[in-house]
């Protein structure tokens, strides 16, 4: 029995370490999907989201929810600027071009929010009394709850654009075929920007979330989650929107386990090594189609 | 081949001349100890620049592990040379071997994966390994390896550099240099030709993999102490920016690569964040305007200056 009641208590650490995850993946497949870039500064943005929630908390003295929103309205701009000035130019360059300005652009990211914040680690602030609320034997504390509510609504909310509104048909036109969604009248670019937007804000919220969850944040906060988000955007195929949500969620979940069970020094070992496995043995992920490589 | 062999003796006595030069003004003091330790860094660079451009420059094969193998080296050495007493130029082969054996059982499975995969595949590898090591109490784990001789000397730095630029460049204007640069322009055509893309891409990774172990042997040995922390793969980022800057494809350019972020890194040591400004704004700025890097795929050799000592044949 005690073994099953750590174990229950590991999965939902996991499950809520990993919507934060999914946040995040979302936005790097969304990306991928969209002009098939690995945007190495994802991670980057989440740490500028998590920061403009700080802000916002502490120095104008909102509640958890405006500053939620201000922090994803800020970030999804920020988001739409990087995309502007330094992946558009580049848009018919070779993708390793494109992977270097994205290692580029993550760097200055971090190195510029280090020059105004300072290195040195900051204090999120409490948002409401750490209420733990008893299920039996487990306990989900008031910040998971917050995390679970804030995930679902946001990914409802994904799937809502992306299934139901004209800009969401345009991004699944223009990911599925620039050219033809082009000749169609799609202005791809408008629609690129938009995606970089939307991905972006998802990844703020995460960053928000993770500030409220672990109580502390700091300018390379973001490389390992960025890292391990498009771990789980390749494991559950990347380009595919449920696959992130699910990828997310079993990562946190596998993660959670190995740092109870194994070693917590592993736990990024564990994420890493999903990935060369998933690469190797099914490299379209678990929702992805296989396609063939044509000359 | 006769004439390369000419550019070959001619770079081996400038480059001992250098040598010479460097060696005077080290022993005359007129390099202070920080500079005589940055040179020796620069030599590690040009290493690991080099070997790295090896994989991502001429195989095309966009590799982010390179300070993986470069603690595999180092482990592997500080431990035969600290626990074992063995000699430090054995040691530091046996590192660099070790290195490119674990190069090859990686790469094998790895090298199937292609461009962005690849790079990330590898950047986990990179971080697989420093996990690894940082679990090893043999090893002294995330606190670090101690005691350590100081073996690395200029001149150990210095004449391994050489033989590194010596071997790669050799490879590359061999045979199978040839059939990676075939891969790197167009892998399904070089596979028509008849390449065994495998095993080419495999056998630079592991030649590259191999040279970072020595290289990483030499750093270790640099210091008294080594640890996990200085493996990350902000370590990796650092050579790929040294083989992007000078260009992906040139010895030269890896050259000039690792000697001007050597130089930078240790003008703005004080201010590492504008450093790290200054490497991004250059990334990105570079892929941009220049994205062939410095030197592009041209060697200093084949300047105008050197055709007059191979009998004026144009290459």
């Amino acid at each position: 029995m005690d073994f099953m009641q750590q174990l229950v208590q590991q999965l939902i650490n996991g499950i809520s370490l990993g919507s934060i995850y999914a946040l995040i993946a979302l936005g790097y497949t969304m990306i991928y999907g969209i002009i098939k870039l690995i945007n190495f500064a994802h991670g980057d943005i989440y740490m500028v989201g998590a920061y403009i929630g700080y802000f916002s908390i502490t120095m104008a003295h909102l509640s958890i929810v405006p500053s939620l929103i201000i922090s994803m309205v800020v970030t999804g701009l920020l988001g739409m600027l990087i995309e502007r000035l330094a992946y558009k130019p580049l848009r018919h360059a070779p993708r390793i071009s494109v992977l270097i300005t994205a290692i580029g652009v993550s760097f200055f990211l971090e190195y510029t929010s280090m020059y105004f914040v300072s290195p040195t680690p900051r204090t999120f602030p409490a948002v409401f009394d750490n209420i733990a609320y008893h299920f039996g034997p487990f306990i989900i504390n008031g910040q998971q709850m917050l995390i679970f509510g804030i995930t679902f609504i946001l990914m409802v909310a994904l799937t809502y654009i992306v299934q139901r509104t004209k800009i969401g048909k345009a991004m699944r036109a223009v990911s599925f075929d620039t050219e033809t969604a082009q000749l169609m009248g799609i202005d791809a670019n408008r629609i690129i920007s938009i995606t970089f937007g939307i991905g972006s804000a998802l990844a703020a919220a995460g960053g928000v979330l993770v500030g409220v969850y672990y109580n502390s944040i700091d300018p390379l906060m973001g490389i390992m989650p960025g890292l391990k988000a498009f771990v789980a955007a390749v494991l559950g195929g990347i380009g595919i929107l449920p696959g992130a949500m699910v990828g997310g969620l079993i990562l946190g979940v596998i993660e959670a386990l190995v740092s109870g069970f194994v070693s917590s020094t592993f736990r990024d070992a564990a994420a890493f090594a999903i990935l060369i496995l998933v690469l190797l043995f099914k490299p379209s992920g678990i929702f992805g189609k296989n396609t063939r490589e044509k000359v | 081949m006769n004439s390369l062999r000419k550019t070959d003796l001619i770079m081996l006595v400038f480059g001992v001349a250098l040598f010479i030069v460097l060696q005077g003004l080290i022993t005359g003091r007129i390099l202070n100890s920080f500079w005589q330790l940055n040179l020796i860094i620069l030599c590690i660079n040009i290493i690991l620049s080099v070997s790295l451009n090896l994989i991502n420059g001429y195989t095309g094969q966009f590799s982010l592990g390179h300070a993986g193998f470069m603690a595999i080296g180092a482990y592997v050495s500080v431990v035969l040379t600290t626990n074992f007493h063995w000699p430090f130029l054995i040691a530091l082969l046996a590192g660099g071997a070790g290195a490119g054996f674990l190069g090859f059982l990686i790469g094998l499975p790895t090298l199937r994966l292609y461009g962005d995969y690849l790079a990330i595949a590898t950047l986990g590898l990179g971080e697989i390994i420093r996990i690894t090591i940082m679990n090893i109490e043999y090893v002294g784990g995330a606190a670090g390896f101690m005691n350590i001789p100081h073996n690395t000397t200029f001149t150990w730095a210095f004449f391994l550099m050489l033989a590194t630029l010596f071997i790669i460049k050799n490879f590359v204007n061999s045979t199978h240099g040839r059939a990676c640069i075939a891969i790197r322009e167009n892998e399904i055509a070089a596979e028509a030709m008849g390449i065994n893309t495998t095993k080419y891409k495999v056998m630079a990774f592991t030649i590259g993999a191999g040279f970072a172990g020595v290289a990483g042997g030499l750093f270790a040995h640099c210091f008294y102490i080594i640890n996990p922390t200085s493996f990350t793969f902000m370590q990796s980022f650092n050579y790929l920016i040294m083989v992007v800057l000078g260009g992906l494809g040139s010895i030269t350019g890896s050259i000039a690569g690792a000697f001007a972020v050597t130089f930078v890194s240790a003008g703005l040591a004080s201010w590492p964040e504008f450093r790290m400004i200054i490497y991004a704004l250059m990334l990105i700025l570079l892929m941009f305007y220049r994205p062939q890097g410095l030197f592009g795929y041209i060697e200093i050799t084949d300047f105008k200056i050197f055709s007059r000592f191979r009998g004026g044949r144009k290459s």
